[in-house]
């Protein structure tokens, strides 16, 4: 038995690893193969087939050495354990959590930190509240929002024309553009009630794609494919961070008696996300306690039992879309407040496409697994830059790695929104 | 209390149902027997709407019901413990019961937990368990009790014996029966395990093709020699 076992094993990997190396081949042939230099204002195409056979070499002895890595090397992807008891796990989860709200705060005050550490930073955290705003809709409503960037649109462009035309200061727009966004998301949430999985991805996709073109198209209003240029910034309580400020404003480093540095500004808007993301924690983990985020999760297992229990499905699925689209407007506004300038290259479906990568690859419906998935995207390529011309290689590597050893996601367990003390021995 | 009148049922083509009479009264327990394909899930989830009846008309407690959304005349007092259970698969236990208790008064929910957890002991032990991972009898179990604690004037029950050991069949039979006398609660109770059905039952209606061609007592049922021979051969009279 074990002598017929070995060869098949050995030709079955070797034919895996020469099918992947055969897609490599395809895919690197025109993709690495051919590139063009510029001579003398003339672009010729050149070849470097000696790249593509190291590529498809590296492949396939990728390929080769992962039907042989060693079981015992695997990371089994931890799923749903059949008890939910409070044991340790559960603990380092909540350590987790506290070490990394610790470590948020304090980040604008460590001695490593600086405008550039103080501006990815912003960038994670600007993802991680998308995250867990398109969390509610695809990990606890099960709902597949292939166009969730239109929300972060439509919550931008809120603020930038709300404050442009109407001088609305940012915490005054703030609740309309979430209100506006979460409009979108019911006049969304209509059509698509019956559609589910493979179908409501497609309508999603098309209606993040409607709202970029209205923005292109909608000159007079929205700027057109230019954008909106000079819209306010925000202010801490009525201080704004200027220079010189205005004859009789009085600016944040005048106020606290400071000298004036651009960092203020940087820092300050780093707190107003963070603050931003931990109101979006918070509702969501408090929410998934009360029926209504029960009812989203109920959704999510078994509609028709749903039904049966007597929870309505379809204002289920609208507040679904519609808190989800909120937290995506109120994501959009800072955006806008922080850019000072937007355009609808911002809204684009590859922003979809990341945002929805960190929720899946967070582990759909985990909070914290969006955090490491947020932070995973956005500074990965930034180490990347080092590598230049290979950031994205490295980036392509990592969400392999990921699949390989994470197929579920990063933390893809989900967590009862309730824990009940053991039952007591001997209770009728 | 549920007055079903000529319902016809159509999936597509098919009549699934075709002009079904029955009626529930208050405090009975009604049992609907009949073979693979006769209709009996069929008409309970048309009671539910989902499907709805082509024709006909269904009145629960003299109010016209057969055109209501189905979380609507969920939320009137009618409650399923469907085909296949149902159960939320990543859920707790004790999740699965607070979504039961959607339609249920707040106030009245430890109260309610606590029956059901009296009625089957053994959720009580498995209440941080994820519903999925329950075995079979636990989970119609869970699927009963989670029917429960919306506090249900009518129970539907569709074969809750399915897949169980003999034992455990008899603790849910015995657990129905308890519920009907304590709690005055009215059972529709469709089952293949014809006479223990038969026996618990006050009345009982025998389902052929989407019609109803025989009904009586239980005793009278189980006593017809068209019912024994089609639904009660092979000795299950211990
Ligand atoms: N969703 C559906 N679409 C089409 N036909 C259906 C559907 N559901 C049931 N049927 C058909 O309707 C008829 C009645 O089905 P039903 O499920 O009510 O039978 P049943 O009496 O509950 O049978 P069983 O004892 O096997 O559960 C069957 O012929 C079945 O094939
Ligand atoms: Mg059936």
């Amino acid at each position: 038995m074990t002598e017929a076992a070995v060869p098949t094993r050995i030709a079955s990997a070797m034919k895996e690893a020469g099918l992947a190396a055969f897609v490599a081949l395809v895919l690197a042939m025109p993709m690495v193969g051919l590139y063009t230099v510029d001579e003398g204002g003339v672009l010729v195409v050149r070849t470097r087939f000696d790249w593509v056979l190291i590529g498809v070499l590296v492949v396939f002895a990728g390929r080769l050495a992962m039907a042989y890595w060693p079981a015992t090397l695997r990371i089994p992807a931890r799923r749903d354990a059949a008890h939910v008891a409070a044991d340790g796990h559960f603990n380092i989860l909540k350590f987790l959590g506290i070490a990394a709200i610790s470590l948020a705060v304090l980040l604008p005050v460590l001695p490593v930190t600086d405008r550039y550490v103080i501006d990815v930073a912003t960038t994670v955290l600007i993802y991680v509240m998308l995250g867990w705003g398109l969390n509610i809709v695809v990990g606890l409503a099960g709902l597949l929002d292939l166009g969730y960037v239109a929300f972060y649109a439509v919550g931008a462009y809120s603020f930038a024309l709300l404050a442009r035309n109407f001088g609305l200061n940012f915490w005054e727009c703030l609740p309309l553009a979430g209100a506006l966004a979460a409009l979108c998301g019911i006049l969304l949430g209509f059509p698509v009630l019956r559609l589910r999985g493979d179908y409501l991805a497609i309508v999603t996709l098309g209606f993040g794609e409607m709202i970029r073109i209205v923005l292109i198209n909608w000159q007079s209003f929205t700027g057109g494919p230019n954008g909106l240029t000079s819209i306010p910034r925000p202010s801490f309580f009525g201080l704004p961070f200027t220079r010189n400020p205005e004859e009789g404003e009085t600016a944040f480093h005048q106020f606290f008696g400071l000298e004036f540095a651009p960092y203020h500004r940087l820092a300050f808007l780093y707190y107003l996300i963070l603050a931003l993301a931990l109101v979006t924690n918070a509702f969501t983990m408090r929410i998934r306690r009360l029926p209504i985020g029960r009812a989203w999760e109920a959704l999510r297992e078994d509609e028709i039992a749903c039904r049966a229990l007597g929870i309505n499905p379809t204002n289920t699925k609208l507040t679904a879309f519609a808190i989800g689209a909120m937290f995506g407007g109120f994501a959009g506004s800072f955006f806008a407040a922080r850019q000072g300038f937007i355009s609808p290259e911002s809204f684009t479906f590859i922003e979809s496409a990341m945002i929805l990568a960190v929720v899946v690859l967070g582990g759909m419906g985990s909070q914290i697994g969006v955090v490491l998935a947020a932070t995973l995207l956005v500074v990965l390529p930034e180490l990347g830059r080092e590598f230049a011309e290979f950031r994205m290689v490295l980036f392509g590597a990592a969400m392999i790695a990921i699949m390989i050893w994470r197929p579920h996601g990063l933390l893809a367990r989900r967590d009862p929104s309730i824990v009940l003390p053991p039952a007591r021995r001997g209770a009728a | 209390m549920l007055t079903l009148s000529g319902i016809h049922t159509f999936y597509g083509p098919i009549e699934a149902l075709r002009g079904v009479d029955i009626q529930v009264a208050r405090g009975e327990i009604v049992t609907l027997i009949g073979a693979n394909g006769a209709g009996k899930s069929t008409l309970l989830m048309t009671i539910c709407g989902r499907p709805r009846a082509t024709r006909g008309q269904i009145l629960f407690d003299g109010e016209d019901i057969t055109r209501d959304e189905t979380f609507l005349i969920v939320r009137r007092g009618i409650a399923q413990a469907p085909e296949g259970r149902r159960i939320f698969a990543r859920l707790t236990v004790f999740e699965n019961l607070q979504i039961g208790a959607t339609v249920g008064q707040p106030q009245h929910f430890d109260e309610d937990i606590e029956k059901v957890f009296i009625l089957f002991p053994i959720l009580r032990q498995r209440r941080n368990q994820r519903g999925g991972t329950l075995s079979g009898g636990e989970q119609q179990m869970l699927s009963i009790g989670r029917a429960l604690m919306s506090r249900p004037r009518l129970l539907l029950l569709d074969e809750p014996s399915l897949g169980l050991a003999p034992i455990v069949a008899k603790q849910i039979f015995a657990a129905i029966a308890e519920i009907n006398r304590t709690q005055g609660l009215t059972v529709l109770l469709v089952e293949q395990n014809a006479f223990h059905a038969l026996r618990l039952a006050h009345r009982g209606y025998v389902l052929q093709t989407g019609r109803i061609v025989l009904s009586g007592t239980g005793a009278e049922l189980l006593a017809n020699p068209e019912v024994r021979s089609a639904y009660l051969e092979g000795g299950v009279h211990a």
